[in-house]
């Protein structure tokens, strides 16, 4: 029934997946096309992570009940400074996609023990970075990159979960 | 019953006026395509989808691109009931079609990010919760047939 090339199909949502490294799933250009992209929002991070929270915070309230602590106010220091931090951490990873198991396992530890946040959320806030990200790039975020970037931010939250139980 | 604000209804409508349908429309389908290859499934009679240049330069998936943007146009223009107005698409798309309607998901995201890419920053935070709203809605409507 398909006429189109069979290609390796990948959920678009990971549970547990411990292959879920990024590694088997994106091709040599597309990593460099990753890190590229995440290259040239590093001077920009707390604008781009600022943006990224407010959207997803808007479009599902329901990701505002983990912010109780901060003023998510627009424009406020602590959505910028927080938005950098998460910016940065997923600039720094895409540099060498192939150890994020390693990279992010401080980051695992940190979501499973003491944040908690409900892994669901995770594609919540991915959907919105790449809102962010064609808002900002407009036709550069083309398909394949719009593809690449999507498979990466899976595989991110996917390994961010799993030491959730 | 969807109760809608009035900052909403301005929102989607001031978003709708400036889609050029069979621009947006072409992108939107196309990208999901590529982006999620597992809806390839239901263009079988659809051609060339075998790379994304393919699928880009493909006139049967830019024509049903446009056919998608103008029956969502239909759902802004009936905006208070938008259950009825897609009863009959709801029925196609289970009983003809057999669409998986988490697939509605996937394209509704997609044509968010086109339209993203295309209004910049004029896509706000407040442009997106409620336009995000509206294809919840749409996503809704056309799920509610399948038995």
């Amino acid at each position: 029934m398909q006429t189109c090339a069979v290609r390796p199909s990948r959920h678009s949502t990971f549970t547990h997946s411990t292959s879920a490294t990024g590694y088997n799933m994106l091709t040599k250009h597309e990593k460099e096309l990753i890190a590229k992209i995440w290259d040239k929002m590093i001077p920009v991070a707390s604008d781009i992570g600022a943006e990224c929270l407010l959207r997803m915070m808007t479009t599902f309230p329901g990701t505002k009940t983990y912010f109780a602590h901060l003023d998510i106010r627009p424009g406020s220091p602590h959505l910028r400074s927080h938005g950098k931090k998460i910016v940065l951490a997923i600039a720094e990873c895409s540099k060498d996609i192939s150890s994020m198991m390693v990279t992010l396992a401080p980051l695992q530890t940190l979501h499973a023990y003491k944040l908690r946040i409900d892994p669901c959320n995770f594609k919540l806030l991915c959907h919105c970075i790449l809102v962010t990200l064609a808002a900002h790039m407009g036709d550069e975020f083309d398909p394949v990159a719009h593809a690449a970037m999507d498979k990466y931010l899976s595989a991110f939250a996917a390994v961010l979960a799993e030491k959730y139980r | 019953m969807v109760v809608w604000t009035d900052k909403e209804r301005a929102a989607i409508s001031d978003i709708f006026s400036k889609l050029d349908y069979d621009d947006v429309g072409q992108k939107c389908l196309s990208r999901c395509l590529i982006v999620y290859p597992w809806t390839q499934r239901y263009f079988g009679a659809f051609g060339n989808l075998y790379n994304a240049e393919a699928i880009m330069n493909n006139p049967m998936i830019a024509k049903h691109g446009t056919t998608v943007m103008q029956s969502l146009e239909r759902a802004l223009k009936n905006m208070d009931d938008i259950r009825n107005t897609y009863a009959e698409l709801s029925v196609l798309h289970s009983e003809k079609l057999r669409v998986d309607p988490g697939n509605f998901r996937l394209l509704s995201d997609c044509l968010t990010i086109v339209i993203a890419a295309k209004m910049g920053t004029a896509f706000t935070p407040e442009y997106q919760a409620s336009f995000q709203k509206f294809l919840s809605v749409v996503v809704s409507a056309l799920g509610r047939q399948y038995h």
